[in-house]
């Protein structure tokens, strides 16, 4: 199955403490990301310029820091995020990698999974995107998340991971 | 109790139970309605009437409540049907039953009723639960559960149901033993619960209790004598409050024990840990050996000089309250390393090689804790700098955050010299704290996930905290160096790969 999946070698995620290759994310995440980030700065953008309107302090005092700062949280870290994340399917585990400042390395055995979930929200159905989510049994880390993956792959990916689940308790 | 009998009703004892339990509550109602009118005549009297109807209609809906509640012991779940109106079936199959749990109130110990409860490890509120069988009809139901779930088991050591033989006991608390326990767990909460009543119903009290001077004039009266007693008797006043605040802590502390705690006792029965307590409630627990996901064991800083340590284990099914886990509460390490053994726990020997969290980690957490303190000593420096005062001694108050940041670092030097963790052949061991140190333990094939994560300091000197997936806990372990961390993981991952998760559960 790992064919199956988009290998875009030039945006390969940096390694933390890991011990295989990680499959990066659909290219199409970064669109997803981004129209989220856009959101999220449009309405300071607004705001800015509004108080431009108001015409209290010289020019551009307001709209232009604002408008960088959002240029840079819609076009740049978006990518970055993305190229942070990645992923691998191993014969029996799930590796999820994510985080820019922060990073997280997360491992969850096959046989350790309760219950899988496929979710696709409004921004991934537009590009056909799908999130993957495995529950455990923790405390911590009870559901691990996986973003955009294609839905095709994310729902091959669950089958895998249900099949693996049957062989072991059978 | 035979499995393929008709749907069963709960005891109808257990209806006096609950009514009285009502009762309770409106009986101060009804004190308050007739204290509010009791010059008002024949509206007293129709109030009363109105209320008294009122309790019929309770006990009516008690009634049909109870009448409309069928429970039924099928071949491979409990089914429970219930409502009035609306009617709701729940079917628990016996595969999913984690516990089942045995509880009685002081009321329902005089009728010699239990309520049931099975949990299924959904979580608290959402399980099933039977108020009230009779003591007999729990126990039956308790063993056949535990029966059920061993059939549907591939391998069970202990296949043939044995059913009340005598259990070794593992941990018991004798009246003396529960006494001192209670004298360490000295707790001033009552005198916080106080605190906090008098400031919610002063409008009550005929006197302001906050107007110092109101209580000058009230003590000039007959308190006089006592302002001119002089200093040696102020003294012995305060010795006096002191003493007897310290006597409400410790009462505090050994009643609260005592009603938890009373005649506690662990046993090792063919289906797991049977754990028994309680003065006025009395629960009755049982946990599947093999259903224990961790352990800890933990003190406090002064009963440790005394030697004293408490044993929990995590286990998967979470049930109500912070010490529900709880199997050896009060007791000397060579009485409780045995219990914590039984559950295939191994006690770390001399030659398990402890590690500390790496020296960047140190460097790091020493640096953060000293850093503000640090900056504000900056700041004021500054600020006296520029704008000089004529009185010295304004710059020596830039040392109290230097003093205070030093002594922040010199804490998380402590801390990072007592956090330890190891591996051993099956387990995966972390202890921490340094008054109170506790020692968490839980076997590598147990763990759900493992979770390494670095903020952008901790990327930068190469180390991380390693959060490890427990069902029903935690343990993390902080400044792990990135290469023992890819050791720890691949240990864990390997231990874990070879057993699923459910299996390990059933058998």
């Amino acid at each position: 199955m790992d064919e199956s999946l988009p290998t875009r070698s030039d945006t390969a995620p940096p390694e933390t403490v890991g011990d295989d290759p990680l499959t990066p994310l659909h290219p199409d995440h970064v669109s997803v990301l981004r129209i989220q980030a856009a959101l999220f700065a449009l309405p300071f953008v607004i705001a800015s310029l509004v108080l431009e309107a108001v015409d209290i302090l010289p020019m551009g005092i307001f709209a232009i820091p604002v408008v960088l700062v959002a240029a840079f949280v819609v076009i740049r870290v978006p990518l970055r995020r993305y190229q942070a994340k990645g992923y691998t399917i191993g014969a029996n585990r799930l590796r999820v990698v994510r985080g820019l400042l922060f990073r997280s390395d997360t491992v969850v055995p096959f046989g350790r999974v309760q219950h899988i979930d496929v979710d696709q929200g409004p921004l991934e159905r537009m590009y056909g995107l799908a999130t993957l989510t495995v529950h455990t049994a923790g405390s911590h880390n009870a559901s691990v998340h996986l973003p955009g993956l294609a839905h095709d792959d994310a729902v091959a990916m669950r089958e895998e991971i249900r099949a693996h689940i049957r062989r072991e308790t059978v | 109790m035979p499995p393929t009998a008709e749907p069963r009703r709960t005891a109808p004892v257990g209806l006096v139970v609950k009514g009285i339990a009502g009762l309770r509550q409106s009986v101060p109602a009804l004190l308050a309605l007739i204290f509010v009118m009791r010059d008002e005549g024949p509206i007293l009297w129709i109030a009363l009437g109105a209320a008294v109807l009122v309790l019929a209609i309770n006990f009516l809906v008690a009634w049909l409540q109870w009448h409309r509640l069928t429970f039924h012991v099928g071949e491979e779940d409990i089914r429970v049907e219930s409502g009035i109106l609306s009617r709701a079936a729940r079917s628990v199959p016996y595969e999913r039953i984690q516990d089942v749990s045995l509880e009685q109130g002081p009321l329902a110990r005089i009728f010699g009723l239990v309520q049931v409860g099975f949990d299924t490890g959904a979580g608290g509120k959402d399980d099933l639960k039977l108020a009230f069988l009779t003591e007999d009809e729990g126990e039956e139901l308790r063993e056949l559960v535990r029966a059920r779930k061993d059939g549907t088991a591939p391998v069970g050591e202990d296949g043939e149901t044995a059913p009340q033989e005598a259990a070794p006991v593992l941990f018991a608390m004798g009246p003396s033993r529960v006494l001192t326990y209670g004298v360490f767990e000295f707790s001033l909460a009552v005198i916080a619960v106080l605190f906090a009543a008098t400031q919610q119903f002063e409008f009550l009290l005929p006197f302001e209790i906050w107007d110092f001077d109101a209580w000058e004039e009230r003590l000039a009266g007959p308190g006089a004598w006592l302002s001119g007693l002089g200093p040696t008797a102020q003294i012995v006043g305060g010795t006096i409050a002191a003493t007897s605040l310290i006597a409400v802590g410790f009462a505090t502390g050994i009643v609260r024990t005592a009603l938890r705690e009373w005649g506690f006792l662990l046993e090792k029965t063919a289906k797991g840990f049977r754990r028994r307590r309680g003065l006025l409630t009395r629960t009755d627990v049982v946990m599947p050996v093999h259903r224990v996901q961790a352990m800890r064991i933990g003190t406090r800083m002064v009963r440790r000089r005394f030697g004293w340590h408490g044993l929990k284990f995590v286990s998967l099914a979470q049930d109500s309250g912070s010490s529900s886990h709880v199997v050896a509460p009060f007791g000397k390490l060579d009485e409780i390393w045995p219990v914590a053994e039984v559950a295939r726990f191994e006690r770390p020997g001399e030659n398990v090689a402890w590690q500390r969290a790496s020296s960047a980690y140190r460097f790091d957490s020493m640096a953060l804790a000293f850093a503000i303190p640090a900056l504000i000593a900056l700041a004021a420096l500054a600020v006296t700098v520029a704008a000089p005062v004529d009185e010295v001694g304004y710059p020596v108050l830039a040392l109290i955050p230097l003093a205070l940041g030093a002594f922040l670092a010199a804490g998380q030097w402590i801390e990072w010299r007592n956090t330890l963790h190891a591996t051993d052949a099956r387990q995966i061991l972390s202890r921490r704290g340094w008054l109170a140190p506790r020692i968490d333990i839980a076997p590598r094939v147990k763990l759900q996930s493992v979770d390494f994560r670095q903020g952008p300091l901790a990327r930068w000197h190469g180390y991380g905290t390693l959060h490890l997936g427990v069902a029903g806990g935690k343990l993390e372990i902080p400044g792990v160096p990135e290469a023992r961390a890819k050791e720890l993981r691949r240990a864990v991952l390997d231990s874990i790969a070879t057993t699923d998760f459910s299996e390990l559960n059933e058998g």
